[in-house]
């Protein structure tokens, strides 16, 4: 019971993690692998912040959004929209916009190490315990949870129930459709990568209150958030948010049990089940 | 075989003897520079074998390459010769790349790049966890293998890449897996098993990686998993096989000689910079240089041509 809800707490931050990265590459297509980094630069503001001005991490989510919103538009228009036009096929952007994002993350990893030094930082925050039902639960981590939660449901009800996320959706599924129906998916796509990059950097500041992080631990996050969008099917919202909780309690489980050095593992053992057995996700339809 | 072909032969084969003169020089560092740049050819030239007409991006190369490390480590610390490690370790290399093509390579690239990603991790966890477990920390390598034998077994095994490479290029496997480069549907609806043909040649680049690993054991002297399984090894491989260009067996080679002399610089005077000079490179390679040096010379070589023929 204790695993399990620790489990379900930790996988409601993953969910918010990899409903960025899913905006990103389901939505606008573009495989962003510097996505971890973004979410180690939310929580260093969180830090940077909290240090610095006992200013509250829920506070800090709010200024966080809106930079990292603008920076990841920056980098669509910039660096990405280029690439798109240039390639003759989906595959060749995959490969290009792979090595692209690659050099970002190596970029910024080096910028914050020149930053902040190759050290690990955290800090205390709502540090107290809590008792739900009979046991206890850090307060840090039920309060991420639940911003997590709350902001999850957010963007489902945007994709779902507005029209510029009712787009964003048809042009998952169709980006050459999309057009046809009177979709600005230039404009489009450039908004879902931005508002991708934002709620990871948000996901990343919550994540910072009970995890200690360092300038060089954003390819961990990106890998777990590519394991949980293909578990949960790439562009289902849905999917992301049960295979983000399956995660956090495996992980908890093999934490728990058997060896904290071992999560990466445990998530690699659910990807290649996913692979060998569901390739198109827990809730895909298969399309070949 | 044709004249051209017999005449480029004969040139490797002389250059390889040339190249396999450097320890007479009887500069150490010359030599140490010399391993590495060796190293670095034989895992860029194997890679590009299998990435170069794929596009599968890999980034397992650490993760062969360590298993080799560890696999002759184990060997020798239970008394095993040497020079049986090796043969063993490349068996082990095309087994695990077996079992991750046969995962991820009948799927979209993608999912190869994002599990070739996390493969060393993966295993490096699973060693250390070991070692827990085992209550062993590290492991040591000691061997009578200097330096000077340890960069001759690296160039002889580049001739052996080169002459695998030039080989496949010919066969029946090499044009498949040029036409799955090209375009995928195309290939299985002209008949070829695209997932053997890819999983086939994965294994070649894994087991060659693996080997790599194995000969570089004894120079380590002291291994553990963070220096066997560094993921930077998987990284350094593709940017400089990129920047010397895929497209030629030679290509890789090109780009290798002048990175690794100037990451060895960059890492001697500025040694936290590595990460940011390996992001950069990803840009200037994706913006600048989408085909290598190669491409940049081809298309050097052919405005030469074409101002000739105006002339």
């Amino acid at each position: 019971m204790d695993i399990l809800i620790t489990g379900l707490l930790l996988g409601g931050t993953y969910a918010l993690i990899a409903m960025g990265l899913n905006l990103q590459y389901g939505m606008a297509r573009i495989m962003n692998l510097a996505n971890g980094e973004f979410l180690v630069a939310g929580g260093f503001a969180a830090f940077w912040f909290y240090t610095a001005g006992q200013v509250s991490p829920l506070l800090t989510i709010f200024i966080v959004a809106p930079l990292a919103f603008a920076v990841n538009w920056l980098i669509y228009v910039v660096m990405l929209r280029p690439l798109v036009r240039r390639a003759k096929s989906q595959g060749q952007l995959e490969v290009d916009a792979i090595l692209t994002t690659f050099g970002l993350a190596f970029v910024s990893v080096g910028i914050m190490l020149a930053l902040f030094g190759g050290d690990y930082f955290s800090y205390s925050y709502l540090a107290r315990p809590i008792t739900l039902i009979g046991d206890t639960y850090a307060l840090n981590r039920v309060t991420a949870a639940l911003a997590a939660v709350i902001i999850c449901g957010g963007l489902w009800l945007w994709l779902n129930r507005t029209r510029a996320g009712m787009s964003i959706r048809a042009i998952a599924v169709d980006p050459k459709s999309a057009r046809l129906v009177g979709i600005d998916v230039p404009r489009l796509s450039a908004l879902a990568f931005a508002l991708g990059g934002a709620v990871t950097a948000v996901g990343g500041a919550l994540i910072s209150t009970f995890l200690t992080l360092d300038a060089s631990t954003g390819v961990m996050f990106t890998l777990k958030a590519l394991v949980i969008v293909i578990m949960g099917g790439v562009g289902d919202v849905r999917g992301t948010i049960v295979a983000a909780l399956l995660l956090g309690i495996l992980e908890t489980v093999v934490a728990t049990l058997i060896d904290p050095g071992l999560t990466l593992a445990a998530a690699y053992l659910l990807f290649v089940l996913i692979l060998l057995f569901r390739p198109q996700g827990l809730f895909g339809r298969r399309t070949s | 075989m044709t004249k051209r072909d017999w005449q480029s032969l004969t040139l490797s084969a002389v250059l390889l003897a040339v190249a396999a003169c450097l320890p007479l020089t009887g500069d150490a560092y010359m030599l140490s520079i010399g391993i590495t740049i060796a190293m670095y050819a034989v895992l860029a030239t194997s890679w590009a074998l299998f990435s170069g007409p794929t596009h599968y991006i890999s980034l397992a190369t650490a993760a062969f390459f360590g298993l080799g490390t560890y696999t002759t480590a184990i060997g020798i610390e239970n008394g095993m010769n040497y020079w049986l490690t090796l043969p063993i370790a490349a068996i082990l290399g095309a087994v695990l790349a077996a079992l991750v093509g046969f995962a991820t390579l009948r799927l979209s690239g993608v999912y190869f790049v994002i599990f070739t990603l996390g493969l060393a991790e993966l295993v490096r966890q699973v060693v250390t966890w070991g070692q827990n477990v085992s209550g062993q920390k590290g492991l040591y390598v000691l061997t009578d293998i200097t330096e000077v034998h340890i960069y001759w077994q690296l160039v002889a095994l580049a001739g052996i890449v080169y002459l695998t490479g030039w080989a496949i290029g010919r066969s029946r496997l090499g044009f498949a897996l040029r036409i799955i480069g090209d375009d995928e549907e195309v290939a299985r609806h002209s008949g070829i098993n695209t997932s053997r043909a890819k999983i086939l040649l994965f294994m070649v680049s894994g087991a060659t990686a693996a080997v790599v690993g194995s000969m570089l054991a004894p120079r380590y002297i002291y291994i553990e998993p963070a220096l066997a399984f560094s993921p930077m090894l998987s990284f350094l491989v593709v940017i400089m096989a990129l920047l010397g260009g895929t497209g030629r067996l030679w290509g890789p080679l090109v780009g290798v000689i002048p990175f690794t002399l100037l990451f060895e610089t960059i890492s001697a005077s500025f040694p936290n910079q590595t990460t940011l000079l390996l992001g950069l490179s990803f840009l200037v390679i994706v913006y600048l240089l989408p085909r290598g040096f190669v491409g940049l010379i081809e298309s050097g070589k052919r405005r030469l041509r074409d101002r000739e023929a105006f002339a």
